[in-house]
């Protein structure tokens, strides 16, 4: 049984910490019921089920600390961790940079569990594949795509009097249909906390559609191009730029957001006005736990404001050292945008290539969050705010900074789990003018 | 998503680091006690009969111990030190023609056979799906053997303290040497893999493997400038006995640009080379793009190798099976059937092999239980072949698997992943100072940097760590900011000489990733120094803000 209850962990966190000797105990308890279903050349290849739950606990002698997981929940095996994270304790070196544990915190619940995607049974991943296999089958077209879905829960606890206790619900759906000559390739992504959200067939239809059209791609001259971005073209490098900002490395001297004399650029305008990024746990899209893996509270918190800087992110060590409120670490990333469609950005657009999504995009200078990377799956060129033509895929080289510094237009922000960053992402369709490709793919 | 946030916390809770391996902490002491071979082959058995009498035509059952300990350093601090384990049986059938996989960590006699149970009723929802039944290629069973990595000082018995010192000196050197920042890790892993089949094979499979990056960074605060240089060993499947640098596992770079290590690494000695290069960086001249006659050195060209050469010759991409997530191949079955595809130069020639001893990816056994071996994928530059596993082999013709199954966990289903992909040594004698002599205009690349590359593996890009201009035949200045890009069939067709095989060395991924549910592998890529001609350079240097 993966999923606990808050009563049941309640027990077991309190019997935890009787059990320390240590100056703090810190007690965390994780579960995780985990459905998948993948399939390839229109047929299922795999579907599995994975079921787990981890205690772990951390005590701390001083500056040294021990850590021990297990999972078993009796009497017997709770002492045993929590002795052996004692013993680990002992013997570990002292961490100068050791910061005790949080004190009592009132953590507001964010809406992180649904339960229609709770009881997602094999059925219903089995129908999610199912439409995309028969329709390829039908079309003459070839269907491969993978659906996973998460019932979780995270219980919290420390020697100061912490307790939290909270479920999450997730869905993730890829899936890429190829024209069966290889000519032609088309993929769309769907996440969600919520299963009536996610809608299968409306997500293979794009694939298909994308599928379709991108057949008989023509060759571009690389070069400076005004692109429209869907947001799965884009959640990558936004996951590598908000990687940098961190206040310790900027403050360090290793960040892109580091300013000429040991200072960092919080309130400098480093991108166009219409940019902004925060993070809020409680947002309805993408709802996050409250907590970060330090137990510190999050917040909603303004990362850029109308193109200026206006935060960065301080570990608790480092919030110390400079004077600033520790606050937990973000668990989402929400750019804004408008209620333009694509079509819309599509029709405004005189000359310009619409790119469907982004592939192995990899840093190149972290000094100016330099990224590379190909377009993948869908790639047209547009002309008097119309698509004329599929396109062969570009390689590019740009950074997400210089990127968000020459918008024109942003359209409708769509959740999305990011490949590159852990963390769930809101992200707009944008019109970037300048977008640098470097060379020609002839990856279909 | 968040997902994965719940799961690396509940695996190793609360590091300053999240490491991305799965498993529960332990203390060290646990990690040197072994579970009795009697016991597992019980287990197995118990398995295979559950699985068996459900109505399976075949089953193999893997059960693995997985320990892993990860040291952690920052500057002169130690940051953390983890020790993680993972115990569990995973057990795969078929069943009316379709596999069935099932996984616990119930290893109890009813655990392990209802998770038999589990897989056969999964096959046999699966087969109401199934277009052709799975095609096996035969295995004899080899009954009760074992294999083991040749180690000769096992990780686990030795001190942390003693480990943690010596990344400490480490760290320090490298901040004597001009970093203003060090870090320095040592992954550290020992896989106890058992593995039955109804073939009739049960083998007893226990796998070392070490690595220890470093990262010295050097930070010109009055330009706001900063540069890293990373380590230049590879990650070995080796014992701890790596770490005790011998003088005649080091060899020079050409020109005596950087020190190089073969069966040994002088982690001290790299990382104060480390913080002395980070701080040349600062001031090095940027690259002017165009055409350059690249000179790769191994500890950079075993990441193009598996990049443009390992990943494109896996036939399950070849086939479609990663067509959602990794990609497919422009290495496509027809060009192999016509024996004539020109993938490189004439003296280009690429081996798979699961057995040099010290690499990555050496194993006795596969995780279907094949006997691993050594073939030809590219030979004098014709693609000749792929990788593939039992299921696999039919399709090219092959009478029995190359031994490329692997699981990167017990609650994983082995699927077709790389052996070590390695390019030969050149035949004529040539080492990398006479390699030198005869290059114009050139660029001299060492160790690893950026690397991407498309979803057919045609258009890719590499930047590196060490860049040194060659100018009429002779090491110059340090570079900044190189990258080329190239297509693979190009590329490799540019190969105009490979060094001899006094210089032939290995590097490796210690992270490979692939499948869905994502799965890491580990493989090692050898290579002498090679040249290319004609490559496109680009400038990667941008100002932003």
């Amino acid at each position: 049984m993966s999923i606990l209850t808050q009563e049941q962990t309640k027990r077991i966190t309190d019997r935890v910490l009787s059990l320390s000797k240590a100056d703090e105990c810190i007690v965390g308890i994780g579960g995780e019921r985990a459905g998948n279903i993948r399939f390839a050349r229109n047929a299922v290849s795999t579907a599995g089920l994975t079921d787990d739950t981890t205690l772990t606990v951390r005590v701390a002698f001083g500056k040294r600390q021990g850590t021990a997981s297990i999972n078993e929940f009796d009497d017997k095996s709770l002492e045993k961790a929590v002795r052996r994270a004692e013993d680990l304790a002992r013997l570990a070196p002292e961490n100068p940079e050791f910061m005790p544990a949080v004190s009592k915190q009132a953590y507001k619940a964010s809406n992180t569990f649904v339960q229609k995607t709770a009881d997602i049974d094999p059925e219903i991943r089995a129908q999610a594949a199912a439409y995309a296999i028969e329709a390829c089958r039908k079309k003459g077209l070839v269907s491969a795509g993978f659906l996973s879905d998460s019932t979780s829960f995270q219980t919290i606890a420390n020697s100061n009097g912490v307790f939290g206790h909270q479920a999450a619900t997730s869905l993730d759906f890829t899936c890429t249909i190829r024209t069966a000559d290889g000519r032609g390739s088309g993929w769309v992504r769907r996440s969600a906390r919520d299963l009536a959200r996610f809608d299968p067939r409306e997500a293979a239809d794009v694939a298909i559609e994308k599928a379709l059209r991108s057949v008989d791609a023509k060759a571009l001259e690389p070069g400076r191009y005004t692109v429209i971005l869907e947001p799965a073209a884009t959640s990558d490098l936004l996951a590598f730029m908000m990687n940098g900002f961190d206040a310790r490395r900027a403050d360090e001297g290793r960040s892109f957001l580091t300013k000429t004399g040991g200072l960092n650029r919080v309130g400098d305008k480093l991108f166009d006005q219409q940019v902004n990024i925060w993070s809020d746990p409680w947002d309805p899209l993408v709802p996050v736990l409250p907590w970060d893996q330090n137990m510190l509270p999050r917040e909603r918190q303004s990362w850029v404001k109308d193109g200026r800087v206006a935060d960065l992110e301080y570990s608790q060590f480092w919030a110390k050292q400079k004077g600033k409120r520790a606050v937990g670490s973000a668990g989402n990333f929400i750019m804004a945008g408008s209620d333009k469609s694509i079509e819309e950005l599509v029709a405004n657009t005189r000359k310009g290539v619409l790119v469907t999504r982004t592939w192995y995009i990899r840093m190149v200078d972290p000094q100016s969050v330099a990224l590379t990377g190909l377009t993948r799956d869908g790639t047209f060129y547009v002309e008097n705010g119309k698509i004329k033509y599929p396109v062969k895929n570009f390689r590019f080289n740009e950074s997400p900074v210089s990127m968000l510094n020459n918008i024109e237009e942003l359209g409708k922000p769509t959740v999305l789990g990011g490949d590159e960053g852990p963390n769930p992402m809101v992200v707009p369709a944008m019109k970037v003018r300048d977008f640098n490709f470097t060379s020609l793919s002839d990856a279909v | 998503m968040e997902r994965r946030t719940f799961l690396n916390i509940g695996t190793v809770a609360f590091g300053s680091m999240l490491i991305p391996v799965a498993g529960r902490a332990i203390a060290a002491e646990e990690l040197l006690s072994p579970m009795a071979v009697a016991a597992k082959k019980a287990l197995a058995d118990t398995a295979l009969n559950a699985a068996t009498k459900a109505g399976a035509s075949y089953c193999d059952v893997r059960i693995g111990r997985y320990l892993n300990q990860f040291v952690t350093t920052r500057d002169l601090n130690v940051e953390n030190v983890v020790n993680t384990e993972s115990a569990g049986v995973g057990v795969r059938v078929i069943c009316n023609g379709a596999y069935g996989f099932a996984a616990t960590s119930d290893m109890t006699p009813d655990g392990i056979a209802n998770a038999a149970r589990q897989a056969v009723a999964i096959a046999k929802a699966n087969a109401r799906l199934q277009s052709e039944p799975i095609q096996l290629a035969p295995v004899k069973g080899v009954g009760e053997v074992s294999w083991a990595t040749p180690i000769k000082k096992d990780w686990r018995s030795v001190p942390i303290k003693e480990k943690a010192e010596l990344l400490i000196a480490a760290n320090k050197a490298g901040m004597d040497g001009g970093a203003n920042f060090m870090q320095s890790m040592l992954f550290q892993v020992n896989q106890q893999k058992y593995f039955a089949s109804t073939d009739g094979s049960y083998i007893d499979q226990d796998l070392h493997r070490l690595w220890a990056p470093i990262t010295a960074t050097a930070v010109d605060k009055t330009s706001g400038k900063f540069r890293s240089r990373s380590g230049l060993a590879a990650p070995v499947g080796m014992g701890y006995e790596y770490l005790d640098a011998r003088p005649e596992h080091k060899i020079k770079a050409a020109g005596g640009v950087a020190t190089l290590y073969t069966k040994s690494y002088d982690i001290v000695e790299d990382a104060r080379a480390a913080g002395r290069d980070a701080k040349r960086k600062l001031t090095a001249k940027s690259v002017t793009p165009g055409k350059y006659d690249l000179m790769l050195s191994p500890e950079h060209l075993y990441l193009t190798i598996h990049e443009s050469v390992g990943h494109p010759t896996e036939l399950d991409r070849v086939l479609g099976f990663e067509a959602n997530y990794a990609g497919t191949s422009f290495a496509t079955l027809d060009k192999w059937q016509s024996k004539k595809f020109k993938y490189g130069s004439p003296i280009v020639n690429i081996v798979a092999d699961k057995t040099t001893p010290g690499s990555l990816g050496a194993v006795g056994y596969d995780d279907e239980g094949v006997k691993t071996k050594e073939w030809n994928i590219i030979k004098d530059g014709i693609l000749v072949n792929y990788q593939a596993t039992r299921d696999q082999a039919h399709i090219i013709g092959e009478k029995e698997s190359h031994g490329c199954s692997y699981a990167d966990s017990w609650s994983n289903v082995q699927f077709q992943r790389m052996p070590n992909v390695s390019l030969a040594a050149g035949k004529k004698k040539l080492t990398p100072d006479e390699m030198v002599k005869d290059i114009k205009k050139g660029i001299y690349i060492v160790g690893e940097g950026s690397f991407s590359i498309d979803q057919q593996r045609y258009n890719f890009q590499f930047g590196g760590t060490l860049f040194y201009e060659i100018k009429d035949g002779k090491i110059g200045d340090m570079l900044e900011d190189v990258a080329y890009q190239a297509n693979t069939q190009e590329f490799w067709n540019a190969c105009s000489a490979i060094c001899d095989e006094r210089d032939w060395r290995m590097g490796g991924s210690f992270f490979d990733g692939k499948g869905q549910p994502p799965q890491i592998s580990i493989v090692s890529h050898g290579s002498s120094t090679s040249r290319f001609n004609g490559i496109n350079v680009i400038n990667t240097a941008r100002k932003i803000g």
